[in-house]
Formats: C-alpha cells, sequence, structure tokens
C-alpha cells in the first residue's frame, strides 16, 4: 500500500525513512507542534520549496539538463493567481483559474524553449534559460500597470483561507480552528500531492528513459528513444509542477511580486537545495528544502543565541555575529558538499563516490 | 523485385580532406552473417556509423528494404530495425545491469512515454529483461551497478542490449574484443543462434580468423575506406588483394 503511493520508490536506508517520517509528521501537525505565526510560515515554506525543488530535481538530478528558467515558471503560476484574484475579484474560482492558467503558461512557455533548444548542447541550453529568465523577471518588473512592478500585486483570497474565519469556538490543543489553518493544509496537501505525482513520474517508464538520456543520451537515442522530445516533456512537466509550487505560495503570502519568485537568488537556493539533498532523488528534494529553509529562517536566531553564550570569550562573538550568517550557510553548504557528494540522502543510503 | 534488407549506395564521408568511407556499395539481404575485416583505421567502424546514423553521409545512401533513410536520426533508425552494439563499451554506467536491458526492452515496446504506472509493474518488460540476462549469463550480476562491473561483463551487457533489442538488422563491433577465452563462446554461440532466423541479417566486424571461418556466410574487406573484396569466406580469404592489403599488415592483430 505505502509502497505503491511511494511508486515503489522505497528509502532503502532505515536513517533516511526516519528522517523522512520526522519531516512528514513535523510539517502535517506543524501548526499544534510549533504554535506560532513565524513557525506556521516556516512550516508552508519547507511545503512548497519541497515541491519546487523536487520538480527541479526532475530536470537537474534525473534527466541531467541544466536550466535556470525554474523561478521563472514558479513566478508564472504565481502571477497567475495574483492576476487572477485582482481582475476576477476574491474567490475560489480565481484560485482555481489562476493556477490552471499559469500551469498552461509554464507548459508552453516550456515546450517552446525545449523544442527549440533541447536540441543543442547542454551549456546553450543553460545559457537560453537564462537569458529568458531574465528577460522574463526584467519584462515582468518593468510592466508595473500589469504587474505591480517591483512593488508586486497584493491580493485577497477567500475569507475562508483567512484567519477572520473561526471553525471553531474554542481552539484545539492550543490552535485556533481558523482558515488560516485550513490555507495550511492547503499548502501541505497541495505539496504532497505534487511530491506523490513526482515519485510517480520519476519511476514510470517515462522516468527510466529520463534517466537513461542523463547517463548516455548517445545509447538511449541508438536504442530508440527520441531524446529531445523526451528531455521537452520532462521540462514541460517540471515546468508545471514549478508553476503549481508557485501558485500556492502566491496563496500563501496573498503577494506576489519579483523578489518573492522571480529573482535569481531564489534559482540559487534551488540549486543549493538540490545538490545539499542529493541530485536525482526526489527524497533529496525533501530533505535539502527542509534544511536549507530552516537554515534560512533560523540559522540567525540561532547565531544569536551562540554569540551571547559566547559574548565573554574572544573572537568567538564576532564570529556568530548574526550578519554572518550568509557566510555560515556557504561553510555548511561548502562542508556538505565535501563530505556529502551525493547529497543528504545518497550519504543516508551508504552510496559511494 | 524485393529489395534487400539492408543496403549501401555509393555510401561516403569525408572527415576534412580523408576519406573515412570511399563509395561503398554493397547490399546485405535478410539470413546472411556477413563478417567485415580490415585493418585498423580502414573505416569499418565509421561505416556502421553511417548505416544506423551517428554520421551523416557526404554522398551516399543506406536504404533499409528498399526505403532510404540515410538521413533519417539515431532514434527513427532504431525503429526501422537497425540495431547496434559498439565497440567502445557505451551503457548507461550508473544504472544496474538490469536497467540497461530493461530499457532497451521498454524502447522496443514503446513504453517510453507512459507516465503514469510504475516501470516496474510490466511484468512481460521485467522478464524479457532476465531472459535476456540469463541467456548472456548476467543474471548473477543483475542488480549491478554497470561501473562496477569487470571489463569483461560489461562487453557481454554490451551485446545483452543490442540481442535485447531484437532489430532487423543486427551490427556487432568486435564483440568479444576484450571478453576472456571462456566468456566469448557464449557471445558467439548467441550470435550464431541469429543465423536461425531468415528474416534478420547479422553484420560483423571482427579480427578473429577462426571465430570468422566458423560464423560467416560472406566477407568484406575493407581498406582505407573502400570495399576491396567481397565474397565467400574461403574465396576471400585466399584472394591475393586480402593476403596484400590486410592479412599482410594485420597479423599482429590476430589474436
Ligand atoms: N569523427 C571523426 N572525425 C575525424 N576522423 C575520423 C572520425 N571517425 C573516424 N575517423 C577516421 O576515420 C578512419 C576510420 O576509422 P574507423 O574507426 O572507422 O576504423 P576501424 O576500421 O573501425 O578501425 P579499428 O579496427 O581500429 O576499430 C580513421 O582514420 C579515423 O581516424
Ligand atoms: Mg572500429
Amino acid at each position: 500500500m505505502l509502497k505503491h503511493i511511494l511508486s515503489g520508490d522505497m528509502p532503502r536506508s532505515k536513517i533516511l525513512s526516519l528522517v523522512l517520517v520526522v519531516i512528514f509528521l513535523g510539517l502535517a501537525f506543524a501548526p499544534f507542534l510549533f504554535p506560532g505565526t513565524r513557525s506556521l510560515d516556516t512550516a508552508a515554506r519547507i511545503c512548497i520549496f519541497i515541491a519546487l525543488v523536487a520538480s527541479y530535481d526532475l530536470l537537474l538530478g534525473y534527466t541531467g539538463i541544466v536550466s535556470f528558467a525554474h523561478t521563472m515558471f514558479f513566478g508564472v503560476g504565481a502571477y497567475g493567481v495574483a492576476l487572477a484574484s485582482v481582475h476576477m475579484g476574491r474567490g475560489f474560482d480565481a484560485l482555481i483559474a489562476g493556477t490552471l492558467a499559469g500551469a498552461l503558461v509554464a507548459a508552453i512557455l516550456a515546450a517552446i524553449i525545449g523544442l527549440f533548444s533541447l536540441r543543442v548542447r547542454a551549456i546553450f541550453f543553460a545559457m537560453i534559460t537564462l537569458a529568458v529568465a531574465t528577460a522574463v523577471a526584467v519584462l515582468f518588473s518593468q510592466m508595473s500597470g500589469i504587474t505591480g512592478g517591483e512593488d508586486g500585486l497584493n491580493f485577497k483570497i477567500p475569507r475562508a483561507q483567512t484567519s477572520a474565519q473561526k471553525y471553531l469556538a474554542d481552539p484545539v490543543l492550543g490552535v485556533k480552528i481558523n482558515g488560516k489553518l485550513l490555507n495550511y493544509y492547503l499548502m501541505f496537501f497541495g505539496s504532497l500531492a505534487l511530491i506523490l505525482v513526482f515519485l510517480r513520474v520519476v519511476n514510470s517508464p517515462f522516468g527510466r528513459v529520463l534517466q537513461a538520456i542523463r547517463e548516455n543520451e548517445f545509447r538511449a537515442e541508438a536504442v530508440g528513444y527520441k531524446i529531445v522530445f523526451f528531455r521537452t516533456g520532462a521540462s514541460i512537466i517540471s515546468a508545471v509542477g514549478a508553476a503549481v509550487a508557485g501558485s500556492l505560495y502566491a496563496i500563501w503570502l496573498r503577494y506576489v511580486g519579483p523578489d518573492t519568485t522571480l529573482s535569481f537568488e531564489i534559482m540559487i537556493d534551488i540549486l543549493l537545495m538540490v545538490v545539499i539533498g542529493g541530485m536525482g532523488t526526489i527524497y533529496g528534494a525533501v530533505i535539502g528544502a527542509t534544511i536549507f529553509v530552516i537554515a534560512q529562517n533560523y540559522l540567525q536566531n540561532l547565531m544569536v543565541v551562540a554569540a551571547d553564550a559566547t559574548s565573554s570569550l574572544p573572537l568567538l562573538p564576532l564570529i556568530f555575529n548574526p550578519d554572518r550568517w550568509l557566510l555560515w550557510l556557504g561553510i555548511l553548504f561548502v562542508l556538505s558538499v565535501y563530505f556529502f557528494p551525493k547529497g543528504v540522502v545518497g550519504r543516508l543510503r551508504g552510496e559511494r563516490k | 523485385m524485393s529489395h534487400p534488407l539492408l543496403a549501401t549506395k555509393d555510401l561516403t564521408v569525408r572527415f576534412g580532406g580523408h576519406v573515412a568511407v570511399d563509395a561503398i556499395s554493397c547490399v546485405f539481404p535478410a539470413g546472411e552473417l556477413t563478417a567485415i575485416v580490415g585493418p585498423n583505421g580502414a573505416g569499418k567502424t565509421t561505416y556502421f556509423n553511417l548505416i544506423s546514423g551517428q554520421i551523416t553521409p557526404t554522398a551516399g545512401s543506406v536504404q533499409v528494404a528498399g526505403e532510404e533513410i540515410s538521413r533519417l536520426p539515431v532514434a527513427r533508425r532504431a525503429e526501422r530495425g537497425i540495431g547496434r552494439a559498439f565497440q567502445l563499451t557505451n551503457l548507461f554506467p550508473n544504472l544496474t545491469v538490469f536497467e540497461n536491458v530493461r530499457l532497451v526492452i521498454q524502447s522496443k515496446a514503446k513504453k517510453g512515454f507512459d507516465l503514469f504506472s510504475m516501470a516496474d509493474d510490466h511484468v512481460q518488460i521485467r522478464e524479457d529483461a532476465d531472459q535476456v540476462l540469463q541467456n548472456v549469463n548476467l543474471l548473477a550480476q543483475r542488480d549491478t551497478i554497470v561501473s562496477a562491473l569487470p571489463h569483461g561483463d560489461q562487453r557481454k551487457l554490451e551485446v545483452a542490449m543490442l540481442i535485447a533489442l531484437d532489430p532487423l538488422i543486427y551490427m556487432f563491433d568486435e564483440p568479444t574484443a576484450g571478453m576472456s577465452a571462456d566468456e566469448a563462446p557464449v557471445v558467439l554461440e548467441l550470435i550464431e543462434q541469429l543465423k536461425n532466423d531468415q528474416t534478420k541479417c547479422v553484420l560483423l566486424v571482427e579480427h578473429k580468423m577462426d571465430v570468422i571461418r566458423t560464423l560467416a556466410d560472406r566477407i568484406i574487406v575493407l581498406h582505407n575506406g573502400a570495399l576491396v573484396a567481397d565474397g565467400d569466406p574461403s574465396t576471400v580469404m585466399s584472394s591475393s588483394i586480402v593476403q596484400e592489403a590486410y592479412m599482410g599488415k594485420a597479423l599482429g592483430h590476430v589474436e
């Protein structure tokens, strides 16, 4: 049963299974385990980034395609929801229409980029995606009449998904049962559904071909696979996944802007998360995104604590100065790549090389 | 008039000024095993590349059952029945032995674009893959990652993948090179079995004369990219042009 839900892709390591179960339960019960707006916000971000990173890993880890356009698709989904909500008025129909439209646009964009440029060498494809993504980001920040420019767009989501809507008079386990909670579970189950779909895709016959192309495209072609179509197919699925994650993100933030979706920094974050977790496994995305988002949100707090604790010692408080959190993130990254060249998942599975 | 299974007409490729394959016209009827011999650099592998599509010809044509294919991409040619095992092992290195073979059978079964079933649920494909592994004596290594496989076994897998593809036109490029003396017979026997099927033809690049003598219905000789002899084994081997062009020079190569 579980095996079927996971599409036969078992974690294949006791510790990895344990870590995944902890993350799953942690996110499933986040509102009750970690009360507070900030924790809930972090949990929702983790959910969304897991889905986003997994969709990117489908390209990078499974198919061996380097693309810098992933945030563009993320943004397309986010702007889709925002624009629909602004123009159609707040409502579920706007959210659904925006999500579908975003996914469709992402699919078309990915198909066009793929069919035109996945024939060329990998490095050129990477460059083309970079160029297109940059152009789109500039376009979105310039067309302020439509997209709100650099300021982005604020919009309203249905009241049923906000804290204004109370579902129970009394809190359960100290947590208010309101629309905000419902909204969190939309993020949770939305991301979970995406992950399960990706697991299925990568373990399908199609997914095996993607791995074959990554391993040896020359041979994959010689045994009869038309690799351009497979690569384009992978790009489209990945783009649609990113767009849906983007829609969820916009719904969660009730805002969209270049900085939350389209920026190159987010692209770098995605790359880091894939590499930290382990390329070529969906579970790598789960772990990479969890570690990264937590570090991003709490490393500074941790450093405040460390700086205070070491305040009487020489030098150490300087090193732990919260303003240096990015340095620490960098160090964490370098260490993780050095010690886990196959990512955390590769390490936990005991893979060598 | 029926067409031969495979034919090349004036097939030529130039790399810069160097003519690697020089106007080779040759017909390969179904049911025949043709050995292709020639010294190193004669153009045997390049001739194969032109037929299976890794290289586009400068001039000339390749026809499968009378249909021109020399401008088709590699994958389309594979669909038309051209199958190839490579001289330099050319596998999916970080996948298991089984997965390598399964991918081939899955391609043949046209299941590549199946997105929502589990690969492992395709029982027939799995069983066929295991059968091929059994036939080449690799079943024990089924779950080994290919890059961890000894060289001889990788060579066997190379052959297994072609046999799994089960094409109309089999092209083997020195299939037993790098195999130990007790591994080679397994592979040669599999190639011999292909001769029972009158709908297929086999092209075999091979340096070992004893192998050629037992397997080949016919020998063609390439030299400097040109076809210099074509005929039944005993005639070709004793002809003076072959003695000169090939046997004399390549003695060091006969193992
Ligand atoms: N892509 C290429 N570009 C330039 N020259 C090439 C290319 N491929 C092959 N050649 C040249 O064409 C000639 C024929 O090479 P080929 O590999 O076909 O020989 P072969 O008969 O298979 O030799 P061997 O017995 O060593 O395998 C050689 O001189 C080689 O250097
Ligand atoms: Mg050769």
